[in-house]
């Protein structure tokens, strides 16, 4: 075992060094707390810690939580301890949302997207298409040519329109209920016997059960995840659909809002401003590049992978607000989405287009969406949003 | 116990685990640790507990899980039938509420489901939660709380601690996303479908009399087939059917005859899209490589 990396005489233990592995492990995107560190240690002395094939596995089973992790794992534990960690490895990026968990800020939603823009690109390309093509020689990168169209969203966005958007996305999320549960619960009215109470109640009659409580399946809201398309194509319905993405988030404290063209920026927390005009202002500062092109896949697909894994669950319907036009291929775009309904949300697409006559999906990325959308249907005015509240209901 | 004994202790009973499987087994029996096992349907996830009870001569408690599963049905349940039988049957005798409370919220009366079983064992059970992904969030958060206390709270009873810690194994297939909390609860151990001698092995011993040449190529087929484009990749125990039903027709080579070869592809081929996408030519060009 030559292979294995020597580490400094001065180095403290053991203990120390599966830190290092730890912080390394970290510092590769596997999420590892405190206490992982010391399972790792108390594994070791179950097995034959001498042996590194061992070593390697117990610590596999220990540290990693899913199949990329696992996948991922064997090139960390070789850089780390049998001596490839001299070369400075390539380190595997994966697209991944900002580290700390719990602090969902705007603020680091526009750090996550400097982080692409920025002379990172080499290294960071987060289509996900591979180390091969971050590698070569001689590629060229495009310097990111956001086109810096800068707009002021307020003037697009009424604060009137805002207001009437409101009252428009407390009735939709209302509408949105989830009603699959298998789960009931203590109800006025209900279609089974809560046989828990019925005991309950009918010790203070000597047993005879007078009064038969109900229970219900319980109705639970579903959060409403809006992703809108801010790109030069959108920019005639943009107006309507920042109001009611303004609205949505002043209606319901549980929704969630993204804005992408050619990169993907939440503004939840912006949008919460109490002011609605100063929203609006900040949304301007984080939207720049508005007005340009589009990566709808590219973006739905990031959106999939980062924000998406927390807070896209089984009760979260994702309403995605784009015409479809998108230069890349529908495979793109089915993948994207067939990664988002795995979340086990639902999807709807409002697309202005389709109130035109006669449009049909051709838009190929269109097409390729198609099959995993719960609800395609036409949004170009405020009207038109109030109209889907029927059609949530029965979702 | 090393992981290799495991490992041999296994393949006595008829599993042949890889070293990973068997490494992160033997971690989670010596930490008392649960297991997540994660892997295709069909790779013998569920089979893994089956095989650990037997090794450990213990029982195997089993909770299925499905959407809307609740503590009802995966932790305990009053008897109220008897319940409310026992009250009246008290109010004719006389006897007083609080004895008659104390009664009917006794043991006598409580229905064990899965979880409260395991955890009431004399010798430490092996616990197969199986499919958790398709549980609601609100029961993983639960399991979390019984996993890592290992106590359960009756409101009428008490807390119940446990007289042993079960051996657990959760396995999921990837129908929704686990939370990282119950990940890292866990060790994890991710199963794919095995390798060519994992499953030439697999398939001797479950039929010690198969020929070496039909075993091949059964073993090369299925392979193969796996690496086409499928809806649904024949798993172990597909494999396993497609074997016993060669053989009970008699068959000693694949190539023989497409007809056969093609009524059989039902073993290994399950949805309508799937059998399409195999016709004869291509069944059988992936048989004679196969050979």
């Amino acid at each position: 075992m030559s292979r294995v990396t020597k580490f400094a005489a001065r180095d403290p233990g053991p203990g120390a060094r599966m830190a290092g592995f730890v912080a390394h492990l970290r510092a590769n995107g596997l999420r590892l707390g405190v206490g992982e560190t010391g399972i790792a240690l108390d594994a070791l002395t179950h097995i034959d810690a001498a042996n590194p094939h061992d070593t390697r596995r117990a610590l596999k089973s220990v540290f990693t939580g899913c199949a990329e992790e696992a996948a991922q794992f064997d090139g960390l534990f070789d850089s780390f301890w049998m001596n490839g960690g001299r070369v400075k490895t390539r380190v595997t990026p994966t697209a991944k949302p900002s580290e700390s968990e719990n602090v969902h800020s705007n603020r680091e939603a526009h750090a996550d997207a400097d982080r692409n823009t920025g002379a990172g690109e080499v290294s960071t390309p987060d289509g996900g298409e591979g180390e091969a093509e971050a590698d070569g020689e001689g590629k060229l990168v495009a310097t990111d040519v956001t086109n810096l169209f800068k707009k002021d969203l307020r003037e697009l966005v009424r604060p009137e329109d805002i207001a009437a958007a409101e009252k428009i996305a407390l009735r939709l999320g209302a509408a949105l209920r989830d009603r699959r549960s298998r789960r009931r619960k203590a109800a006025r009215k209900g279609d089974q016997i809560h046989f828990r109470k019925v005991m309950r109640q009918s010790l203070a009659t000597g047993g005879e059960p007078i009064v038969l409580p109900k229970r219900q399946r319980p109705d639970r809201t579903l959060r409403i995840t809006a992703i809108c398309d801010v790109s030069g194509s959108m920019t005639v319905y943009s107006r309507i659909f920042l109001a009611f993405l303004a609205g949505l988030m002043r209606a319901d404290p549980r929704a969630d809002a993204y804005l992408f063209h050619t990169r993907l920026v939440r503004i939840t927390e912006a949008l919460r401003d109490k002011d609605a005009l100063r929203a609006l202002a900040r949304l301007s500062l984080l939207a720049e590049g508005f007005a340009g092109g589009s990566k709808i896949a590219e973006s739905l697909d990031r959106f999939a992978g980062t924000y998406g894994r927390r807070f896209v669950d089984n009760r979260t319907v994702v309403m995605i607000l784009s015409d479809g036009y998108d230069t890349a291929s529908p495979e793109g775009m089915s993948e994207a989405l067939a990664r988002l309904k795995k979340r086990g949300c639902k999807i709807i697409w409002l697309n202005p287009l389709k109130g035109w006559d006669g449009y049909a999906p051709t838009a190929r990325a269109m097409a390729g969406a198609l099959p995993y959308l719960d609800l395609f249907r036409a949004a170009n005015t405020l009207d038109d949003l109030a109209a889907l509240e029927t059609e949530l209901a029965r979702l | 116990m090393t992981w290799t004994t495991l490992q041999t202790a296994m393949a006595d009973q008829g599993y042949i685990a890889s070293g990973d499987l068997a490494m992160a087994l033997h971690l989670s029996l010596s930490l008392g640790r649960p297991l997540l096992l994660e892997g295709a349907a069909g790779v013998g996830k569920t089979e893994v507990a089956r095989v650990l009870a037997a090794v450990q001569d213990t029982q195997l408690i089993r909770l299925q899980c499905y959407e809307g599963l609740d503590a009802a049905q995966a932790i305990y349940e009053w008897n109220y039938q008897r319940q409310l039988l026992a009250i009246r049957a008290a109010s004719e005798d006389g006897e007083t509420g609080k004895t008659v409370e104390a009664r009917i919220f006794s043991d006598e009366f409580l229905l064990e489901r899965p979880l409260l079983k395991a955890i009431r064992q004399d010798k430490a059970p092996v616990l197969l939660i199986d499919e958790i992904d398709r549980a609601d969030e609100e029961f993983e958060a639960y399991l979390l709380e019984i996993l890592s206390e290992f106590q359960i709270t009756i409101p009428e009873m008490g807390t119940i601690k446990a007289t042993t810690h079960p051996i657990v194994i959760l396995t999921a297939n990837g129908t929704r996303d686990l939370s990282d909390a119950l990940r890292r609860r866990c060790l994890y151990a991710h199963v794919p479908y095995p390798d060519h001698e994992t499953e030439l092995s697999i398939l001797v011993t479950r039929y010690p009399d198969i020929t070496d040449r039909l075993c091949a190529q059964i073993v090369g087929f299925v392979q193969a087939l796996r690496k086409q484009e499928l809806e649904k990749k024949p798993g172990i125990a597909e494999m396993l059917d497609f074997a016993a039903a060669l053989m009970g027709l008699g068959v000693a080579d694949l190539t023989a005859d497409p007809a056969i070869l093609q009524a059989t592809l039902t073993t290994l081929l399950k949805t309508q899209m799937d059998r399409d996408a195999i016709p004869t030519e291509i069944a059988q060009r992936l048989a004679g490589k196969a050979a």
